[in-house]
């Protein structure tokens, strides 16, 4: 039976503020899934704690909204037990790039095949608007005392650098795009990164909707806005690692690396970097128990009327005297 | 035949194979048919520091260690000068011969501290502070004294074998020094080859080199030396008997229960499980296909406990092994599995803290840590096996109750266990059971709800992948859907729903595997865990001069089984309470829980485990009237 997108969605009254930018990411995985035809119960949305942890409450499939920080580890545990399983991890960028960082660079390293989605926005918005790891030095967003007194961090390279195969970014009010970044992120073999653009309208006044569009950056010329979010794919941009060469890997990285530096006039949205030749954790498993996929651990059977049916006599002999 | 109860101990440096020897030995004498009681203890430090094996050999059962040393082996200086003072007067000891004239000062492992006390021995011995100094000490008390020289031995090896490469062996000495002691002891020397092929069994070339060693030694042993007075006898094999190590067990316990994804981060004692695990990854299951476990490293506890909980989210047992400062970390996330009601078992290897603390050594400090982990209230079975058996079997209960009561467990176990060696009959899987509660195989309707009240309050259990099973989980409060919700009445009804799971496991865990009762007296022990091998001992030694002592061993800990105890108790006089940490945790519960107190702590947090004499002599001093309320042990190096 073919579900709709209205399938994916849950009666659950949501409480973000008006205008906030979680709105059009929801929509986008929601249409994403309906999209894909993936069967409600084959899919699960793990996300953080923030404005953007209640995510996994507004979408009709299996939703687990875990710990500050932790919603990575959580996610993995899941697909690795149960690999049939498609899943999305959703969160802040104070949830994954700062309580959660040692996570974010341990799971790049795993490349386990999901994907993980970053609110970013700047600012903790659940708590009433402090910095957060993205928010840029010397900001003085609303709710600051002071400027921002730390250097932002970059999402897009940490990714990269940390050995994330899929690394894309999407804005929040491109719903349209966003959904085809998710589909693609969501196919890709490996671990997908997406940092999504999330302008918070309450606390962060800076990187509003309007900036994003280029209110503030007339053009002297035509006396119009110039926005600062653009498409890569419009500029030509490859981001696929096509051939499997140290050549060709640094010369994608190096090119992703050095657009992920792109900001304040130019901000680049899109694929940033693919690369399906790294294989993911789930086959460096069966490299090991040939029948991981097949009979993975939430499909084993251990028990037979109440008995083990596990036989550990040889492990035992070994023990003998 | 008389009875043979001895202590062999072997010391040298970290990584110069002293472990391999007491295997070597160890595995000797359980083929002899003896019975094995063997403990290693080490530095936090890969190579270099003091590490040395403690192996008990008897030819009845024996579950401790003893304070004392009947033949010390020492192929270095630092093993002579830490152990000599505590060889028995009737003891022996074998060392390389060339090294008498070694002076304490040269030996820069040795601490100042552990100096100042044995420069103070010596000089009331009026002894020079050198190996000669405490030998001849030692030889005054009536010690044996069998001078080795290890150098010479591979020496005159090499030249009969004619082979130059073994005159520099020295790797060797290991092998050498067990051989020469099998010899004075007098174990048949086809028992001693035999267990040196198990021990390299996967190297054939090193294996056939080491045996030809082991062989020449042994015979310059009984030749050159004169016999040691005590002989260590061939008796009767017990079939199906193992030499396990503690750890071995809660891993086997593992596989065979159906643990199939176990994730860790490294930390001593306790990531030996988990290299075991993944060691032994796919093994045979009956009339199926291959099983396996996935075994993750992840990279933190954190990490580690969040993955076991997304794991057993798709019905899988899951387990994370770890220590305290590991432990620590996982605070959060256990509040987590317990207000959505996931099984998990953390399989918790004590070692002394606070803090990093003494990292390689042994306690049982982490008692009331276990019980209050995590922030707000929520149930936790808290569960402690008191030896290697134990071990095997309480791991499949743990699972049980986790998966039965939807609810975090974990389950005690500490280094003095993880790093024992001893034989054991043969675990038996048959006497396992499996259960794993309400978990749904199948929903055939709509309108499942995670949370939807029943009659003992425990909910079908869904999990990730099941149509028609959706449901949603959060560390908030929440709804019968898993949705936040912050309504009173509600939360009245999930709070309540959560706490009764411990009366309901209070009700139905069998009071025998609540605590066990070894015999009621006016003097009762207490104790849990690990102490257990020492306190069975030690009230052996007391019953053999006359003294009768009760003894309980509680192994359900929260929720504690106040009714039960209490009324085993209701005769007792005096109620001692043994265990290996500073604040007397289970005397704490026992004060908060029954309406009496314990009259006597016997307490040891030196991160050496306790001996039976210690048990002995400290009961005895109770029951003799002549203790304080609280005696500190303190023996071993």
């Amino acid at each position: 039976m073919a579900s709709n997108l209205a399938d994916y969605k849950t009666e659950v009254h949501n409480d973000w503020c008006p205008g906030c930018g979680d709105f059009g990411i929801v929509s986008a995985i929601q249409m994403a899934l309906a999209e894909m035809q993936v069967p409600r119960h084959k899919a699960a949305i793990f996300s953080g704690v923030g404005c953007s942890g209640k995510t996994s409450h507004f979408i009709n499939t299996y939703g687990v909204h875990t710990l500050h920080g932790r919603v990575l580890a959580f996610s993995q545990g899941a697909k690795l037990a149960n690999p049939e399983m498609t899943i999305i991890a959703a969160g802040g960028d104070g949830d994954g790039l700062g309580i959660g960082a040692g996570h974010f660079v341990a799971a790049g390293r795993r490349n386990v095949d999901m994907t993980y989605i970053i609110f970013n926005n700047g600012v903790y918005g659940l708590t009433k608007g402090q910095a957060s790891p993205t928010l840029k030095l010397g900001l003085k967003t609303k709710s600051l005392p002071e400027p921002n007194v730390n250097q932002s961090v970059n999402p897009i390279a940490l990714a990269i650098a940390s050995g994330y195969t899929f690394v894309a970014r999407g804005y929040a009010y491109d719903v349209r795009q966003l959904k085809d970044l998710i589909i693609a992120a969501v196919k890709h073999r490996g671990l997908s990164f997406l940092d999504v653009l999330q302008p918070c309208p309450t606390y962060n006044d800076i990187n509003t909707r309007d900036w994003f569009s280029g209110l503030d950056n007339i053009d002297e010329m035509t006396n119009k806005p110039m926005p600062r979010i653009y498409k890569l794919e419009d500029t030509g941009y490859d981001p696929l690692v096509h051939i499997d060469s140290p050549e060709e890997e640094n010369e994608k990285l190096t090119q992703a690396l050095i657009k992920s530096n792109e900001w304040d006039s130019k901000i680049p949205t899109g694929i940033f970097y693919k690369n399906e030749i790294i294989a993911p954790y789930d086959e460096r498993m069966a490299g090991r128990i040939p029948n991981y996929l097949e009979n993975p651990p939430a499909y084993q059977e251990i028990s037979s009327g109440g008995k083990s049916i596990t036989n550990i006599s040889k492990m035992l002999d070994a023990l003998e005297i | 035949m008389s009875s043979i109860d001895l202590t062999w101990v072997i010391g040298g440096p970290q990584g110069g194979g002293v472990e391999t020897a007491a295997n070597i030995f160890a595995g000797a004498c359980a083929g002899c048919g003896l019975k094995i009681f063997g403990k290693r203890e080490y530095y936090s430090n890969i190579k270099g520091e003091h590490s040395y094996f403690g192996v008990r050999v008897s030819d009845k059962t024996i579950r401790s260690n003893v304070s004392g040393i009947t033949m010390l082996v020492g192929f270095d200086s630092e093993t002579i000068f830490r152990h000599v003072e505590d060889v028995f007067d009737d003891g022996a000891i074998v060392y390389e011969s060339e090294l008498t004239g070694m002076k304490m000062d040269e030996v820069h492992t040795l601490d100042a501290q552990f100096k100042e006390r044995l420069k103070k021995y010596l000089t009331s011995k009026n002894k020079p502070f050198t190996i000669q100094g405490l030998l001849d000490e030692a030889k005054e008390r009536g010690i044996t004294l069998y001078p080795v020289s290890f150098r010479e031995i591979l020496a005159n090896l090499s030249d009969e074998t004619k082979n130059p490469k073994i005159r520099g062996m020295f790797r060797m000495q290991n092998v050498l020094a067990v051989s020469v002691s099998l010899g004075l002891l007098g174990l048949p020397p086809d028992t001693l080859l035999k267990s040196v092929g198990t021990i390299f069994s996967r190297k054939a070339e090193i294996a056939e080199m080491n045996k030809v060693a082991a062989n020449y030694a042994y015979n310059l042993a009984t030749v050159k030396y004169s016999k040691f007075k005590y002989q260590l006898p061939q008796i009767p094999k017990e079939e199906h008997t193992m030499l396990v190590q503690g750890f071995q067990s809660t891993s086997l316990g593992k596989i065979a229960c159906g643990c199939r994804f176990q994730s860790y981060y490294p930390i001593t004692p306790a990531s030996d499980e988990s290299v075991f695990l993944e060691s032994n990854e796919i093994f045979e299951v009956e009339n199926n296909r291959p099983g396996s476990t996935l075994v993750v490293q992840t990279e933190d506890e954190i990490s580690a406990i969040g993955m076991i909980i997304g794991a057993s989210l798709t019905g899988t047992r899951s387990s994370t092994s770890t220590s305290g400062p590991g432990f620590s970390l996982m605070a959060e996330a256990l509040g987590w599995a317990g207000i959505n009601e996931v099984p998990i078992v953390v399989t918790l290897y004590q070692r002394s803290g606070p803090s990093t603390g003494l990292p390689t050594r042994h306690g049982q400090d982490d008692l009331l840590f276990a019980i209050h982990a995590g922030h707000g209230d929520f149930p936790r079975i808290v569960y402690a096996s008191g030896d290697t058996e134990e071990g095997f079997y309480d791991t499949a209960k743990c699972f049980n109750f986790a998966d039965v009561y939807q609810i975090p467990v974990i389950h005690m176990m500490d280094k003095f266990i993880a790093s024992t060696v001893s034989t054991v009959p043969r675990f038996d899987s048959t006497k396992i059971t499996i259960q794993r509660g309400k978990l749904l195989e199948k929903i055939e309707d709509a309108g499942y709800k995670r949370f939807t009240p029943s009659p003992d309050g425990i909910s079908p259990r869904s999990r990730l992948g099941l149509e028609n099973g959706i449901f949603w989980n959060t560390g908030d409060e929440s709804d019968q859907e898993g949705h936040i919700s912050e309504d009173p009445e509600n939360r009245i009804y999930k709070m309540d729903k959560r706490a009764h799971k411990l009366d309901l496991a209070l009700e139905q865990i069998p009071k025998e595997d609540q605590a066990i009762n070894y015999g009621i007296s006016d003097f009762c022990i207490i104790s849990w865990g690990s102490a257990k091998g020492p306190i069975l001992d030690g009230i052996d030694m007391l019953k053999k001069e006359g003294y009768k002592v009760g003894f309980i061993q509680i192994k359900m800990l929260h929720p504690f089984p106040t009714g039960y105890v209490q009324s085993l108790l209701s005769g007792v006089k005096t109620i001692i309470d043994i265990e290996a940490n500073q604040a007397g945790q289970l005397g704490s519960l026992f004060n908060e829980h029954l309406d009496r107190k314990v009259d006597y702590y016997i307490l040891k947090y030196t991160g050496r485990p306790m001996t039976c004499n210690e048990v002995f002599d400290s009961v005895k001093k109770i029951i003799d009237n002549k203790a304080e309320k609280k005696q500190v042990l303190t023996y071993g190096v």
